[in-house]
């Protein structure tokens, strides 16, 4: 212990006297902490504000969607999720309310919309009254579908907010007649602002009628459609997904052995994928800056054996006055640790630096936001680089011949 | 030659391999120090006064032969007890000072004393106290190439006594200075010799040898001559002839 302060501050003594050379032999590991920590701080921030916004959305709601897998298209086998699914499940599921079919007519943004002479493209679904109740999207302006507009097939429209800017929409819009698939759909309701999902725009869909969106596509086909509802006691939750399996796989004619041919999601399910997709970037983008972080310490390596060359004239010195073996080994070894943690905190500092400095530029992101692991991952890999790295020189220095290091000029 | 044996070899030799060529820089060496002794190594360069100078000082092994120091024998000791006894029984004075560069002349005579554990209150008080008694107390905090060349000996001198050692080895401590400031340190060595301290001084300059009062002679890795001089104030004067 009383070693370990004495190397240390002969440690210090000796980066004091190299100022230049010892920030230079850092650079490394600075940039390399500093890549670790912009990045974790800006994916975590990300995850962060996504958190946010799928909390917002509810989460005792609960969407069916088919699920086509490679074998079915190559099959030539339709799958689908239909009408009659829904009714089958609001008939025989308990437990539930606000079921609602949500039919797909252009998704992400891919529907023309014409206001004038503005276009702008949007996703636009059929779906009913019951989709704002489970989803919580309620209009800010104006109203929502009405059970009405769903029976009569009314040609009628609720936007998000993105449109308003898009289609060059008054600042009151409702009213006003906008144009798909060519037919005129007067706006009765704008959406509240949802933001956006990594990097995806909530805001840019429109909501029309489910009847309408049917005899868009054609009465006669039988559409595909994303089912909605809510779960009355999320305590239930594994009970009803498991009685909508059931009932699905009923309709489906599915034998037992086979796959589901549809998906059941949870917003926290939803969520839980899009973690895993940041997970797995994360780990990549960290598996590269590791690589950094190993050259940053190779780096230091380099330096130090130059500086041992160098000072081996002192270690002579040392050993000639009596230092033990382990004395200069500690002292070199101390001197590399230090190093990497001097360019650890700094590349701390700067990283968290770009990663706020970043998270304003970009709007969609809430903020930079850095967990306290990665902050302990960085500084013990620092130290863990300064230590693997410097034992090489430590040792070189530690076994030299007192006289030999005495004469060497 | 009286008082108790401070060091002691028997049959000491040393060999380096070269190559497929085997030099013997110490062939069968005996020799015994005593305490109090002010003794000179001289020889042509070759003649194996630095080997031996090692040998003595620890910072080297025989290759074979007994080297007994203060009664215990050191030539079969590792590595951290050799580095212990040269912290504990030897100060060393080097022909070009060996200061450590980095530090002032106070760090430089406190640095032995961290391989001692010694804290550093009291580190810093032997140490002053040593560099006070070199005449330098008022120099604590100059760098090295802040003091002149006997400075820096007197420096380097402090340094090896402030651990209270068995044995002062100095290895021409006169090389690198002009005659005057040689004189100085020739006299301070003197004075430690009264004080009771035991020297050893490596020289190949006769006058500096004569000034001892015991002449080891060595020629070819043996020793040629051992002989007690009066080491009177006489030598000074040849000195100063130089």
């Amino acid at each position: 212990m009383y070693n370990l302060v004495e190397s240390l501050r002969s440690a210090l003594q000796a980066i004091r006297a190299h100022a230049l050379r010892s920030f230079l032999t850092t650079l490394g590991v600075i940039i390399a902490v500093t890549a670790v920590i912009a990045v974790v701080s800006l994916i975590q921030g990300f995850r962060h504000s996504v958190t946010t916004t799928f909390a917002n959305m509810g989460t005792n709601s609960l969407t069916i969607q088919s699920d086509e897998t490679q074998e079915d298209y190559l099959t030539g086998k339709v799958v689908k999720v239909t009408p009659d699914d829904m009714r089958a499940i609001q008939h025989d599921v308990s437990g539930i309310s606000n079921i609602t079919p949500v039919l797909t007519l252009a998704d992400f943004g891919s529907g023309a919309i014409q206001y004038g002479d503005q276009i702008a493209y949007a996703g636009i679904y059929g779906t009913t009254s019951s989709h704002a109740e489970n989803t919580s999207f309620y209009p800010v302006r104006g109203r929502y579908i009405t059970p009405s507009d769903d029976l009569d097939h009314r040609r009628v429209a609720v936007i998000g907010q993105t449109l308003l800017t898009d289609l060059n929409l008054p600042k009151n819009p409702l009213g006003q007649y906008i144009e798909m698939y060519g037919q005129w759909f007067k706006i009765i309701g704008v959406l509240k602002k949802l933001g956006s999902i990594g990097g995806q725009d909530q805001d840019d869909r429109i909501y029309i009628p489910y009847g309408t969106a049917h005899s868009l596509l054609g009465a006669a086909t039988v559409p595909d459609v994303a089912i909605n509802l809510t779960i009355n006691n999320l305590q239930n939750l594994d009970s009803v997904v498991g009685r909508i399996t059931e009932v699905l796989r009923r309709q489906h004619h599915l034998k037992p052995g086979q796959h589901n041919d549809f998906l059941v999601q949870t917003p926290e399910q939803t969520l839980g994928t899009f973690n895993k997709v940041l997970n797995s970037i994360t780990l990549i983008l960290g598996g590269i800056v590791g690589i950094s972080l190993l050259v940053g310490g190779i780096g230091i390596m380099n330096i130090m054996l130059v500086s041992v060359t160098e000072r081996t004239r002192e270690i002579g010195i040392c050993k000639s006055l009596g230092a033990r073996r382990r004395d200069i080994l500690l002292q070199f070894l101390i001197e590399a640790v230090i190093l990497s943690l001097i360019g650890g905190i700094i590349g701390l500092l700067l990283g968290y630096g770009i990663g706020v400095l970043v998270a304003h530029l970009v709007p969609q992101f809430l903020g930079a936001h850095v967990p306290w692991w990665a902050v302990v991952l960085a500084f013990g890999f620092a130290a863990g680089v300064g230590v693997l790295f410097g034992i090489a020189p430590a040792a070189k220095a530690a076994s030299l011949s007192p006289i030999d290091a005495l004469r060497y000029e | 030659m009286t008082g108790e044996a401070v060091l002691e070899l028997r049959q000491v030799t040393k060999q380096y391999v070269m190559g497929d060529v085997t030099l013997n820089a110490l062939k069968n060496v005996n020799l015994v120090l005593y305490r109090n002794e002010y003794a000179a190594f001289i020889g042509p360069s070759g003649s194996g006064k630095t080997t031996l100078m090692n040998i003595v000082g620890c910072l080297d092994k025989p290759t074979s032969g007994e080297y007994i120091l203060n009664g215990t024998p050191v030539a079969e000791q590792d590595d951290n007890a050799l580095a212990r006894i040269r912290n504990r029984e030897i100060g060393f004075v080097f022909q070009n000072f060996n200061l450590l560069g980095r530090a002032n002349a106070l760090h430089n005579v406190m640095q032995p004393l961290i391989y001692r554990g010694i804290p550093l209150g009291e580190r810093k008080r032997m140490a002053t106290e040593a560099l006070q008694n070199v005449g330098l107390g008022d120099r604590l905090h100059h760098l090295p190439n802040q003091l002149s060349g006997g400075q820096r000996q007197r420096v380097a001198i402090a340094r090896a006594l402030v651990g209270k050692p068995s044995i002062l080895l100095a290895d021409e401590p006169t090389g690198n200075l002009d005659s005057s400031t040689s004189r100085d340190v020739m006299t301070m060595f003197d004075t430690l010799h009264r004080a009771g301290h035991t020297i050893i001084i490596v020289t190949h300059d006769q006058n500096i040898a004569n000034h001892c009062r015991r002449v080891i002679r060595m020629m070819d890795g043996q020793i040629l001559s051992d002989t007690a001089t009066a080491g009177k104030e006489e030598n000074l004067e040849v000195l100063r002839r130089v």
